[in-house]
């Protein structure tokens, strides 16, 4: 019995010295942790280039609870495929506002060159500590570009168990986001017309919601690792097109048609239609993460599986080892990431097949051919320097690089698939202020 | 189904019960490196990429920043 108290007592005593509170939690801190950052991130063919500076701050409040705030500004320009793909003829598209053209070169990937946007986003999460093993978590988050808008809300209930060696954790998060393109919303399967045509269009703006629950639970295996694993499931109603996707329609030499309702001269109507999507998604996740100590050097590993009823299923891999040195360390990142196509996903629409030639009707009810939705390997390769100054900062500079494949079978004969490399550049400083 | 996940979760969290540490075996997990998310923003930033990339997003946690990239 004595014994037992005295092992309590020093559970007690060492928790205070170590300020340790759970696992997943951060050391207990009564100033701001703050990180700032800067990264820069730039895509190969004169595709997406992002400038990206961020703050986070956070603080243990007396009560016991936590305060944590972020502030991300993104400016981002460059050019982003427009859906439509290569073809060995010429290709001239109508810009999303209706007012100008611009024209690919035979053998190119059409991109959309008018893409210029500055985001802003504001995230808070207030931490509530209910009782010695329990807190809840409140968290906001705003994002505003100049065609959308996100409105967030979350709430997250931890529960310590088994000594503090186990956490169990739902969080429930809700999102409204609302896009008003340059242009309008273009009317799905219609056609793009001609600068100057009237456009198809079904109004200025449109939203979505997204609902997310999360379930996990956290295990401190031993001294030297502690092991994750979560579940969560979204569902995402509302409008989930890409308003500035378009697919191309071809005749049967595989051009684009300029026949019957695709004669653009007569018709104003060009050989490329809008993208469609269900209005309606459910998502999956099993996401596995563990870091583990070594004697000086960290391993952290994580595995996610992914899978939605648009019959996407993808695997993440992602590891990093941080390798100590005297005084800095370097940390190594690779991540593989492979994903199947979208159930709808189609390299293009074709007269006399999906597209009726005299009406320009579709028969399909949902296509796209955006990149994202196609079956895609991702490779990342990356190293992180980071330098402590003191005790209570830090300096660090990331690199990375990232391979994304696209997996099309229906290509045609000398055209490339949207594939894409890039580097990520970031500077962070962090300190105890 | 129901029955086959309450016995599962019944022998995780009984597994749990028999692992862990005591509270002075704690100084290693306390170490910035060894949490789950060591950095915020490294980790800020490699979602909003991929998110903007790829098909998949979201496992970590819920909510978040929506955004028009995707």
């Amino acid at each position: 019995m004595q014994l037992k108290k005295i092992k309590v007592q020093m559970s007690l005593a060492t928790c205070t010295l170590l300020q340790v509170a759970s696992p997943g939690v951060q050391a207990a801190e009564v100033d701001w942790d703050v990180e700032t950052s800067t990264l820069y991130y730039s895509e190969s063919d004169g595709r997406v280039s992002a400038f990206e500076p961020a703050i986070y701050a956070g603080k243990d409040l007396e009560d016991g609870g936590r305060l944590d705030v972020r502030l991300v500004i993104d400016v981002l320009t460059g050019a982003s495929p427009n859906g439509a793909h290569a073809s060995t003829v010429a290709q001239t598209f109508t810009t999303p506002s209706g007012n100008n053209t611009y024209t690919v070169q035979p053998g190119d990937t059409p991109l959309d060159d008018t893409f210029l946007d500055t985001r802003v986003s504001f995230g808070a999460d207030w931490t509530i500590e209910l009782d010695r093993l329990s807190r809840l978590t409140l968290g906001t988050n705003v994002s505003k570009e100049y065609d959308y808008l996100a409105l967030g809300l979350s709430a997250a209930y931890a529960r310590d168990l088994n000594n503090r060696n186990t956490t169990l954790t739902a969080s429930f998060g809700f999102n409204n986001d609302t896009i008003e393109p340059e242009g309008g919303i273009p009317t799905a399967l219609t056609p793009m017309v001609t600068q100057g045509s009237v456009a198809n269009r079904q109004g200025s703006s449109d939203d979505k919601t997204i609902s997310d629950v999360l379930f996990g639970i956290t295990q401190i295996v031993s001294r030297n690792t502690i092991v994750q694993l979560n579940y969560s499931f979204g569902q995402t109603d509302g409008y989930q097109n890409d308003a500035f996707k378009v697919l191309t329609v071809i005749d049967a030499n595989g051009l684009p048609s300029t026949t019957g309702f695709f004669d653009t001269a007569n018709t104003g109507n060009r050989a490329y239609v809008y993208e469609n999507r269900p209005d309606s998604r459910q998502r999956n996740n099993l996401y596995f993460k563990t870091a583990h100590h070594l004697q000086e050097d960290v391993i952290n590993f994580s595995y996610r599986y992914y899978w939605d009823n648009w019959d996407i299923k993808s695997h993440t891999f992602d590891l990093k080892y941080r390798y100590q040195m005297e005084e800095s360390y370097l940390q190594p990142h690779i991540r593989y990431y492979k994903q199947d196509a979208a159930e709808f996903y189609t390299h293009n629409l074709s007269v006399g097949n999906d597209v009726d030639a005299t009406t320009g009707a579709v028969s399909r009810q949902f296509a796209s051919n955006d990149y994202r939705l196609a079956e895609s390997e991702t490779v990342t390769v990356g190293l992180k320097y980071g330098l402590p100054i003191g005790d209570t900062s830090e300096f660090s500079v990331r690199g990375e690089f990232i391979r994304q494949t696209v997996n099309d079978g229906s290509v045609l004969d000398n055209e490339q698939t949207p594939d894409l490399d890039a580097i990520v550049l970031q500077l962070s400083y962090s300190l105890i202020w | 189904m129901r029955l086959i996940l309450i016995c599962l979760m019944a022998v995780v969290l009984s597994s749990c019960a028999s692992m862990g540490v005591e509270p002075w075996e704690r100084d290693l997990l306390a170490k910035d490196s060894m949490q789950l998310v060591p950095n915020f923003l490294d980790n800020f930033y490699d979602e909003h990429i991929y998110f903007s990339k790829e098909a998949s997003s979201g496992g970590q946690g819920v909510g978040g920043g929506g955004c028009g990239c995707n």
